[in-house]
């Protein structure tokens, strides 16, 4: 376990270096995610180890939201000037960008023969 | 017995009360999800959030108090963005049947969740740097902010933004693609970790893994397309 949570946390760091190295516009965590699938990939092993502690950390990844959601609360003012307008963009457009994606996953898959397996 | 002023200097100071308020919260939230038989509008981080915000202005807390201890869940962030390694691994063969349909459903969705957030608001009045603060508001956290200072947006407005469009997307996508009849767990997944980040990856995965593996994808993806089109988008439309 706590093995596993280095390796996690080195992928992050390595993740960091480069994201700030090489002034990339991805952040840190992202590219060690990517890093660390590459490195499943080439070892298969390592996967079916670390698989407990994912997973337990995954089952409660919207806990970890709710700091910076309380942050939120503290600047709520400078929502409220356009309050309307920007709820009303917010759940317009996330529900607008849900279906584009939905339908356009669906489409291709369709066209490129990816139908479902479940 | 201590003087209860005392004591409560002591709890101020330590990171130990604002941890457990964080994890306690967390859980009473969840029950009350559960209650409430996971309606929708009943989500677990929203309710978690009014109930601390409620404890910290009861008790005139500072933000940044709460913090010292909060900060212990919040950094948990970055190892648990790594670990969705581990689900993309998992459907390795679901990732690379759907290349193609991801390439599409980032494009349609990124394009879509940028330039109706930006056509919306500019309809109902909104100008300057509210609206620009808005246009990354699907990407997660860190580049949302980044991108929003680069194109003249207001950073803290843009985190109020970003979590408010997950906490949106969280509600919104169940009973949406419900009413659709979406039954493709891969599509569901990808668009909403695209259109709302992690906290519509965490909703993804309570709903199913492949659409949570799905998700991930979709957000590292977004994260990336959004830092290069917002401001593309922008500079061509002001």
């Amino acid at each position: 376990m706590i093995q596993n949570v280095a390796i996690l946390l080195l992928f992050q760091l390595g993740g960091e270096l480069a994201s700030r190295g090489f002034g990339l516009p991805v952040p840190g965590p992202v590219i060690g995610l990517a890093a660390l699938f590459a490195t499943f990939i080439a070892l298969p092993r390592l996967a079916d180890r670390m698989r407990e502690t994912t997973s337990g950390l995954l089952a409660h990844l919207s806990l970890l939201f709710v700091p910076a959601g309380v942050g939120v609360t503290a600047h709520l003012g400078t929502f409220a000037e356009n309050g309307l307008a920007l709820a009303a963009a917010l759940i317009g457009s996330t529900t607008l960008a849900i279906l584009a994606g939905v339908w356009a996953f669906i489409l291709t898959a369709k066209l490129t023969g990816a139908a479902a397996d479940d | 017995m201590t003087d209860p002023f005392e004591l409560w200097s002591y709890l101020a100071e330590e990171p130990l009360l604002w941890l457990t308020v964080t994890l306690a919260a967390y859980v009473i939230a969840d029950r009350i999800a559960e209650a409430l038989r996971r309606h929708p509008l009943a989500n677990p981080v929203l309710i978690a959030i009014i109930l601390i915000a409620l404890v910290l202005t009861i008790s005139s807390t500072p933000f940044e108090a709460y913090f010292e201890g909060a900060q212990f869940v919040h950094f948990m962030l970055g190892p648990a963005t790594v670990a969705l390694a581990l689900p993309l691994y998992d459907n390795l063969g679901r990732v690379r049947k759907t290349l193609l349909p991801m390439l599409a459903a980032l494009l349609a969705g990124a394009v879509t969740a940028i330039g109706s957030a930006l056509g919306i608001a500019y309809a109902l009045g909104v100008r300057g740097e509210a609206l620009l603060s808005l246009a990354p508001k699907s990407a997660t956290a860190p580049v949302a902010l980044g991108v929003s200072q680069a194109i003249g947006g207001e950073p803290t407005l843009t985190a109020v933004l970003v979590i408010l469009t997950g906490i949106t997307g969280a509600i919104v996508a169940t009973p949406l693609l419900n009413a659709l009849r979406i039954t493709d767990w891969r599509a569901r997944g990808f668009a909403v970790g695209l259109a709302a980040h992690g906290i519509g990856t965490a909703h993804a995965f309570r709903v199913n893994s492949t659409a949570g593996a799905f998700a991930g994808i979709g957000m590292g993806l977004n994260a990336m397309l959004t830092a290069l089109l917002a401001p593309l988008v922008v500079g061509a439309l002001f």
